[in-house]
């Protein structure tokens, strides 16, 4: 009924597309998101000072030092997420076909990248910490629904045969951002605009480089076999 | 007439494998396609949960880079 071999050929292609990718990210993340969020954080230690209020219930639990043990925790952070990305993009080339080469991964890992990051950012942009926003659950219920709709919308457009299905697929992908995300009350923050920008095309930059590793890597260890 | 492609022909002819049953068919398409992408994909949104969306403090503040880099709804 089951079959372990086909499994175990997908997970051993997904741990290490996932630990590979996982590392790339750490590496382009030191570039320019790094140093950018580290930056907003002292404009947000800056305000707490100021407003003389501890609001953050960080502060309270362990959490890793600044430096080499930050880092190491990041990326451990970026190899289960590289991981976790993995075994979905897996799993849809195990139902769809395996991929020819690590060409038609990178196509896979651009339709990643746009349904799980280009998507959800188009309502909610990468915020450096400091930023107001709105209750944490209802953007993560618009992040998921955005990110199911997204997926649906776009093996529509990519696979369905007909052109109503396919017209079906382009108002899918265009759905959540009718219904705009969950925004604050009141926009504020605590670090200046330009670091917000730099900290947008910062993550734009590394997710890209990130999703075409996966979908390439994942294309190469998980090919089909002749 | 040169023989060759009529070898070939009846070559081809011959089945390398008995051709499977439909019950067959559907039951490799289960036990190779559906189950395993079933059990990954569980697997993978596991572990995206964990990294991405968990409250838990300590795996917040591992992963709290990771969430700002990817653009997840972090705090």
């Amino acid at each position: 009924m089951f079959n372990l071999t086909t499994f175990r050929e997908l997970l051993t292609a997904a741990l290490w597309t996932g630990l590979l990718a996982g590392l790339l990210l750490t590496a382009v993340q030191q570039i320019q998101v790094i140093p950018t969020l580290l930056q907003a954080e002292m404009y947000e230690e800056q305000a707490a000072a100021n407003a003389n209020a501890d609001n953050s219930h960080e502060q309270h639990e362990w959490q890793p030092k600044n430096g080499w043990e930050r880092t190491f925790f990041t990326a451990v952070a970026n190899i289960a997420l590289g991981v976790g990305f993995a075994l979905l993009l897996g799993a849809i080339m195990c139902l769809r076909g395996r991929p020819d080469s690590w060409r038609i991964g990178l196509l896979w890992g651009l339709a990643g990248y746009i349904t799980f990051f280009v998507a959800p950012s188009l309502g909610l942009p990468p915020e450096v910490p400091g930023t107001t926003a709105a209750e944490l659950t209802d953007r993560q219920s618009w992040w998921l629904i955005t990110v199911v709709d997204t997926g649906f919308g776009l093996s529509l457009l990519a696979f369905a045969k007909t052109k109503t299905y396919q017209f079906f697929g382009v108002v899918l992908l265009a759905a959540p951002h009718l219904i705009s995300a969950p925004q604050p009350e009141v926009h504020s923050s605590a670090a200046p605009a330009e670091l917000a920008q730099s900290f947008i095309t910062a993550t734009v930059f590394a997710n890209a480089v990130f999703w075409l590793a996966l979908g390439g890597l994942m294309g190469q260890f998980y090919q089909k076999k002749l | 007439m040169p023989s060759t492609p009529v070898l070939l022909d009846n070559a081809q002819k011959i089945p390398l494998n008995p051709p499977l049953s439909k019950g067959e068919a559907e039951g490799r398409g289960i036990a190779y396609k559906i189950f395993p992408a079933l059990l990954a994909g569980m697997l993978g949104l596991a572990l995206l949960y964990t990294a991405g969306f968990s409250d838990i403090a300590p795996l917040h503040n591992t992963a709290h880079d990771g969430r700002h880099s990817a653009s997840f709804p972090c705090h």
